[in-house]
């Protein structure tokens, strides 16, 4: 039963990483990532995969994608049907499935963030039904895998289990949010394990828009910079396997991290421009050290959403002040955006997992671009390579219609 | 374990703006009547059935965030307004801490379908006020701002058996304390783009449009009209297991028919669509309405026309207790269960 459902009596269980697969344009898989994230490298460019010459810009971060996929238990059929939001999540889940050694169950909650699903099929379909309208060809295939459950569904076939699938579409705090939902389910003693994450390819539906907007920066993205002009589009997808400890710990799991705090929030101040003082964002990330047990001091580290937009970064950067109070003057904040540019649904989990990499490697990932640090910014920002002492990593996720999410991970020693 | 009421419910249907067409429309028994709408590159006109002008102009459409909105948004928030009744000044003024889960499957397809034919065109032409009103999550926004709500809030994408996880999560919430009231809403949209679509899948399928809205506490007085008792797991259509056997799983963790019981089923006269949930309650002897055989297949609105159904006639005391059954497009098969409060008292 979805409800009622396994409401615990004592305290919630404590809830760890035991996998977690990438990908952004850095690369496939986590060595790719750490060793991108850490050193700042840029991995932006031009844009391929649709027609930009009328786009204001015309770079992103793609992602190489491999010939093949990985072995899984899907069909030759089934996987030359798949689009290109599909293949990055399956990448990521099969990273992340490989190192958590779980195996299929008939009871494996999904919970996903996504804004667009298989926006490529979609508009394939569209051009299609427009261009060629008695033209049916690999119409019904595109209609399905245009929709987010297919893939979602094409995980639980490709990995062999089955469980409730929860599609969370928050805009770019999409993935944020499956993760903490993931987190919420575990806790309340809903199921013993979770598979979370985020993902979105990039299309041209949504550069476009962010193009019409003007949100997309015309020279470099550069978050928190007093020159900033916008930020960067790109594409990935990030997977967490999650369990309670006792459940990791009864396996002889590998713990790589604990997810120890969420929050969620919504500012009402505009459909697409944050309220200037960040209102929602001061809720969501005080929340999310509520539930951990925690105060701003105790923070480490800050995975800024930074999207390098003039509105975002000054509204988070008001609201990380008046969050952390007299510890912000020596908390330090960064935003990988830099590097990868905006995943949208996929941002919350990738930056997740690179909090995961900052507390595993001890390092501080740097926005490498930043020149010139905007005066709103009462924090340090990370401008280089930066080896630190970090137990515990914060990350904020921001999104369109105000949906505001902040995750708090754990050093696991 | 914590108990869950229903305190209020809304719907915009084809017959209309509120519950009160929608109930003369299912006494009446008679189809609503279908429109049609161009298909762009064919002579022969798709066939829908699409929620009628309102009477007059709802007063929410002068708030500065649903003057452009699309229908999807109009409709998700009469609903919603509708299901909260006079609990609104409480929302607005902060001492309500109100939930909202918004499911939709098609979601802002009118706005998406423009912005990306502007695109085609030209996209350096491309609207921007256009382009964020196709994001899945903007009715849930405008919903909370109009509400000035600042709780959770989030949209959740599927098939129309979403909208019973939607239930399920906001009941979860509830229990949990994270709100103190909660709406669930399942919202959709016309459109020539998805009436095609299911056009590849099923010739006679006729595509609706419109929201219903639950409103959900924590709480069996003031105004409680029915107790939520269950949703069920959500039975998956996957390699391992065909839509005939995920409808039967969600019937099996259902009551069984007894006394004057109910079913709100989503049966739509659509042999080959119908097959797996026809089969699954083949043995039920009790009273039983098929919404979308007069409304449409509604897809998200349609899943929450079957429990706002629901609820009404266990608020009329026609009945003891209501099953809905949702057997999903092309993701699972789900139902719930909710009981007239004067068996939950």
């Amino acid at each position: 039963m979805l409800f009622p459902s396994g409401h615990r009596s004592g305290p919630p269980p404590r809830v760890v990483i035991t996998g977690a697969g990438v990908v952004t344009s850095l690369g496939i898989g986590w060595d790719a990532n750490a060793e991108g994230f850490r050193l700042g490298r840029v991995a932006l460019n031009p844009v391929t995969l649709f027609d930009v010459c009328r786009q204001r810009v015309k770079i992103a971060g793609e992602v190489a994608m491999l010939d093949s996929l990985p072995s899984m238990q899907l069909d030759a059929r089934h996987e030359r049907r798949l689009d290109r939001a599909a293949k990055l999540l399956l990448l990521a889940a099969h990273e992340a499935w490989k190192q958590s050694g779980w195996t299929p169950g008939a009871d494996l909650p999904v919970v996903l963030g996504t804004t667009s699903g298989g926006m490529g099929m979609g508009e394939a379909y569209y051009r299609q039904a427009l261009k060629m309208p008695q033209d049916h060809r690999r119409q019904p295939s595109r209609v399905i895998q245009y929709q987010a459950q297919s893939q979602a569904l094409t995980l639980t076939d490709a990995f062999g289990f089955s469980g409730p699938i929860t599609i969370i579409a928050n805009a770019c705090a999409s993935g944020a949010n499956a993760i903490g939902h993931a987190w919420e389910l575990l806790r309340r003693g809903a199921c013993k394990r979770v598979l979370a994450g985020g993902y979105d390819a990039l299309s041209q539906l949504v550069f476009a828009g962010f193009d019409s907007l003007q949100a997309l920066s015309p020279t470099q993205c550069r978050p928190f910079d007093a020159h900033r002009d916008g930020l960067a589009l790109g594409e990935g997808a990030a997977i967490l396997t999650l369990e309670t400890l006792e459940h990791a710990q009864q396996r002889g799991a590998q713990i790589l991290g604990e997810i120890a705090g969420y929050g969620a929030a919504l500012d009402t101040h505009h459909l697409t421009q944050p309220h200037p003082q960040g209102d929602a964002a001061v809720s969501s990330m005080t929340l999310a050290t509520q539930s951990a047990g925690l105060k701003p001091a105790d923070i480490d580290y800050i995975n800024a959403h930074g999207t390098g937009t003039p509105m975002n970064d000054v509204a988070e950067a008001n609201a990380i002040g008046r969050w952390a109070g007299e510890r912000a003057a020596t908390l330090p904040v960064s935003s990988t955006k830099s590097s990868v540019g905006h995943l949208l649904g996929a941002a919350g989990a990738v930056e997740a997992v690179v909090c995961l990499m900052t507390l595993r490697g001890q390092w501080l990932p740097p926005t490498s671009t930043l020149q010139t640090i905007d005066p709103v910014c009462t924090f340090p920002v990370v401008q280089k390579p930066t080896p630190a002492k970090v137990e515990y990593a914060l990350t904020n996720s921001f999104g369109f219609g105000g949906a505001n999410a902040t995750l708090i991970l754990r050093r696991w020693t | 374990m914590s108990r869950i009421f229903i305190h209020g419910y809304g719907a915009v249907s084809p017959a209309g703006w509120g519950m009160g067409p929608l109930r003369e429309a299912l006494a009446s028994a008679v189809p609503i009547p279908t429109k049609a709408i161009a298909r762009p590159g064919w002579e022969k006109p798709l066939t829908i059935r699409q929620v009628p002008p309102p009477p007059t102009r709802p007063a929410f459409l002068a708030h500065a965030r649903l003057r452009r909105t699309s229908p999807v948004s109009q409709y998700v928030v009469a609903a919603a307004l509708e299901a909260i009744g006079a609990d609104a000044p409480e929302i607005t003024n902060g001492r309500l801490r109100l939930g909202v889960v918004l499911c939709a499957m098609s979601g802002c397809v009118n706005y998406s379908r423009r912005f990306y034919d502007e695109t085609l065109r030209d996209p350096a032409t491309a609207s921007p006020l256009v382009f964020p009103e196709t994001v899945f999550n903007a009715p849930a926004s405008h919903l909370a701002a109009l509400l000035g709500t600042t709780a959770k809030n989030y949209t959740l994408v599927g098939d129309p058996g979403t909208f019973l996880q939607g239930i399920a999560l906001a009941a979860n919430w509830l229990v949990e304390k994270h709100v103190d009231a909660c709406l669930v809403i399942g919202g959709e949209e016309c459109d020539w783009l998805t009436s095609d679509a299911f056009h590849l899948f099923s010739r006679p399928i006729i595509l609706g449009d419109g929201a219903g809205a639950l409103y959900l506490k924590a709480d069996a007085t003031a105004g409680a009209l029915a107790e939520l008792r269950c949703v069920t797991d959500s039975h998956l259509f996957t390699r391992r297991q065909s839509r005939v056997q995920a409808a039967q799983k969600a019937r099996a963790e259902l009551p069984p028919c007894a006394g004057d019981q109910f079913l709100c089923d989503g049966l739509q006269q659509l042999p080959r669509l119908d097959a797996a949930e026809a089969a699954a309650w083949r043995d039920w002897s009790g009273a039983r309405i098929s919404p979308k055989v007069l409304l449409g297949e509604g897809l998200m609105a349609a899943a929450a026309w079957q429990c706002v159904v629901a609820i009404d006639a266990l608020k009329q005391n026609r009945h003891t207790a209501a099953s809905v059954s949702v057997v999903g497009c092309n993701q699972q098969a789900i139902g719930a269960h909710f009981a007239n409060m004067k068996t939950t008292i």
